[in-house]
């Protein structure tokens, strides 16, 4: 196996919330201890519901914000309390592709004028056209045609757009890539597409994909390794297999338990989860999950678990046995 | 006796460049507590036709229809004024997004409060205990101070609920809930896909479902109508369409489902939905049908028989092989 390329280590990110007239600014704990790594040619997909901390981890990873608290460390070396600024090199290194294809591309620029913007900016040393060169080269990367470099971005449908946001993200020749939620915008027919391209263009550009998403048959299907987050908190992470197989963590557990099965002949039993995600504002005392939780100890309320384990990590007092695991 | 029955229902939108046939000839029937679900992707005309039903499409609009039934009303045939009492009483609906479908500017109470007040002849305080009473039917925890919150107050899956009560007031015959639970995480889908097929089953209400995720479709529905450019393409048992989709579109979208592959790379249907100006002449899905030989080029299809789940098709599959080429040859 390669080194890793990005190693976080208790990656911590926190914004303070103005408490008005008279009480104390609040704290929103959005990212709250996560460690990982990401290894070329190799996908972690990162789970959990809205309000888990995944868009933030992905800002942090991106370098848009820097951590509060921390390691961070791309391509061995540490990014500082200063994050990537005045460093074109190291933000080159990771690009980010969006949900949303018809927010993220600028109506104003033509798909070659939005391809080569990176070029321009970045690399100053290369001639116009170089630029536009390797800008054609990669439209025909993605599956797109020649002739759609002339155009704008409202003649393309959902799909074509998201292979444009996704050149344009490998224009600097990145390491690493930050996809949140690529295709859950896309219609289930135009999304098997993107997923087919972004697992060639991995295995062609060596590429490591931190890949946010809440649907978990994609997952399943891309991801290498899985982290599941809660309030901002890993619960648990481990290889795709195992973690499918035998999830540990009670939340994992009602999570796949609660994904409906393209298949009707399939009933299974749900774990159903009551209640919904508490503010990152006022957590609760001990596992953050325990209000909501069915397998819950005199434990839980007090004393907030520790990830443990080896490969295969969650955070839990009273875990999943792993018999019953093997029968869900 | 069916509750709604709908056929050759077609809608067309005066735009700017020319007329857009969103829905073509579709036919939809729902018996009384039946449960059915609208399968589609954008674009499929799916929302439109059920809007349709409902009145609800903006001037620019033209629905026609052979045939447009519900509980023994001919909907094409009444006033605004007539319908207004049917809708929102006997059939409602219940859409995606449930912060944007409530009104910021009212409290939840008084919304739910309203349709009553609309339908019925209910004095103040028996509108007051039945909201209380619907807030809870729908799992609202503490209803009586939730009644006097604000939209901007809830989270989504609590105005979800909020507006499955508000849709409730009046004992609906048939709820239409236009993709409830897309704008959810997971965990609350589960409920509230609970809730609605809970209610549909004790009281006796239609339910319409519709919704792009196949998975939900395969865990709550009986009846599965796949729609495709506006047409209805299969009609079928939801046990039966998953085994043995009859239509190449329905076997297309099955196969493309990351859980159903069985290669890393996903089977993928290339191209796209037609748009208005490459409307194909024959059937709609030739272009990027894998079976598609000239007469689907240039002949439209008639619906198959109830055997081949009325697929719209030339050559319906029977466990993935086209039939009737050899006659057509």
């Amino acid at each position: 196996m390669s080194e890793p390329i990005l190693t976080a280590k208790n990656l911590k990110r926190h914004y303070e919330v103005k408490g008005g007239f008279m009480k104390p600014n609040a704290i929103v704990r959005a990212l709250d201890g996560a460690s990982f790594s990401l290894t070329p040619g190799k996908t972690l997909a990162v789970v959990g519901e809205s309000g888990s901390g995944k868009s933030t981890l992905a800002r942090v990873v991106t370098m848009i914000e820097s951590p509060t608290e921390g390691e961070l460390t791309i391509g061995g070396r540490q990014i500082g309390p200063n994050g990537a600024a005045g460093d074109r090199d190291l933000r080159a290194m990771v690009q980010i592709v969006f949900q949303d294809p018809y927010g993220s591309l600028n109506p104003r620029q033509t798909i070659g004028q939005t391809l080569m913007e990176p070029l321009l900016l970045n690399r100053p040393d290369v001639s116009a056209q170089e630029r536009e060169k390797r800008a054609r080269e990669m439209l025909t990367m993605v599956g797109l045609r020649p002739e759609h470099f002339d155009r704008y971005p409202h003649m393309f449908s959902g799909g074509q757009r998201q292979r444009v946001a996704v050149a344009r993200a490998l224009m600097l020749e990145p390491k690493i890539l930050v996809l949140d939620e690529p295709v859950s915008a896309l219609d289930l027919s135009i999304q098997s597409q993107v997923l087919n391209l972004l697992m060639d263009l991995q295995e062609r550009m060596d590429l490591a994909y931190l890949f946010i998403s809440h649907d978990l048959s994609v997952v399943r299907h891309i991801a290498d390794e899985v982290l599941v987050l809660y309030l901002g908190q890993p619960v648990e992470i481990g290889p795709k297999e195992v973690l499918f197989e035998e999830p540990r963590h009670p939340y994992t557990k009602a999570l796949l338990s609660a994904t409906p099965v393209a298949d009707p002949l399939m009933r299974k039993e749900r774990i159903k989860l009551t209640g919904e995600l508490p503010s990152p504002m006022n957590k609760p005392d001990g596992c953050s999950f325990n209000p909501r939780c069915w397998r819950k100890l005199d434990i839980c309320t007090s004393v907030e678990p520790e990830l443990q384990g080896q490969g295969h990590c969650f955070a839990c007092h009273n875990p999943v046995p792993e018999d019953e695991t093997a029968a869900a | 006796m069916a509750l709604l029955e709908i056929r050759n229902l077609s809608v067309e939108f005066a735009t700017h460049s020319g007329k857009f046939r969103a829905v073509d000839g579709v036919d939809v029937t729902v018996d009384e507590g039946e449960l059915l679900a609208i399968v589609g992707e954008s674009g499929s005309g799916k929302s439109v036709s059920m809007l349709a039903l409902m009145g609800l499409l903006p001037w620019t609009a033209t629905v026609t229809a052979d045939k447009l039934e519900f509980d023994g009303h001919d909907l094409r045939k009444i006033s605004a004024r007539a319908r207004r009492r049917i809708i929102g009483k006997d059939i409602s609906m219940i859409f995606q997004e449930p912060i944007s479908s409530l009104n910021p500017a009212f409290t939840i109470g008084w919304q739910i409060k309203e349709s009553l007040r609309k339908h019925t002849n209910m004095s103040r305080s028996q509108r007051q205990d039945r909201a209380v009473e619907l807030m809870r039917q729908v799992g609202i925890p503490a209803p009586e101070k939730r009644l006097q919150a604000y939209p901007h107050q809830l989270s989504g899956g609590m105005s979800q609920r909020a507006m499955i009560a508000m849709a409730l007031a009046n004992k609906p015959k048939l709820l239409i809930a236009d993709e409830p639970t897309t704008a959810l995480d997971v965990t609350i889908q589960a409920q509230i896909l609970e809730l609605l097929t809970d209610l549909q089953k004790n009281s006796g209400m239609a339910l319409v479902l519709i919704t792009h995720d196949m998975g939900v479709v395969a865990e709550t529905v009986q009846r599965v109508q796949v729609q495709y450019a506006g047409q209805r393409v299969e009609l079928q048992e939801v046990d039966g369409l998953f085994e043995n989709p009859h239509h190449p579109y329905t076997a297309a979208l099955l196969a493309a489902l990351p859980e159903r592959a069985t290669e890393k790379r996903l089977p993928t249907i290339p191209g796209v939905v037609p748009g208005q100006f490459d409307r194909p002449q024959g059937c709609l899905f030739s272009p990027r049908c894998s079976f598609a030989d000239a007469r689907c080029i240039a002949e439209r299809p008639t619906p198959a028989g109830h055997d081949l789940g009325y697929a719209l098709c030339h050559y319906p599959l029977i466990d993935g092989q086209p039939t009737g080429k050899e006659n057509a040859a």
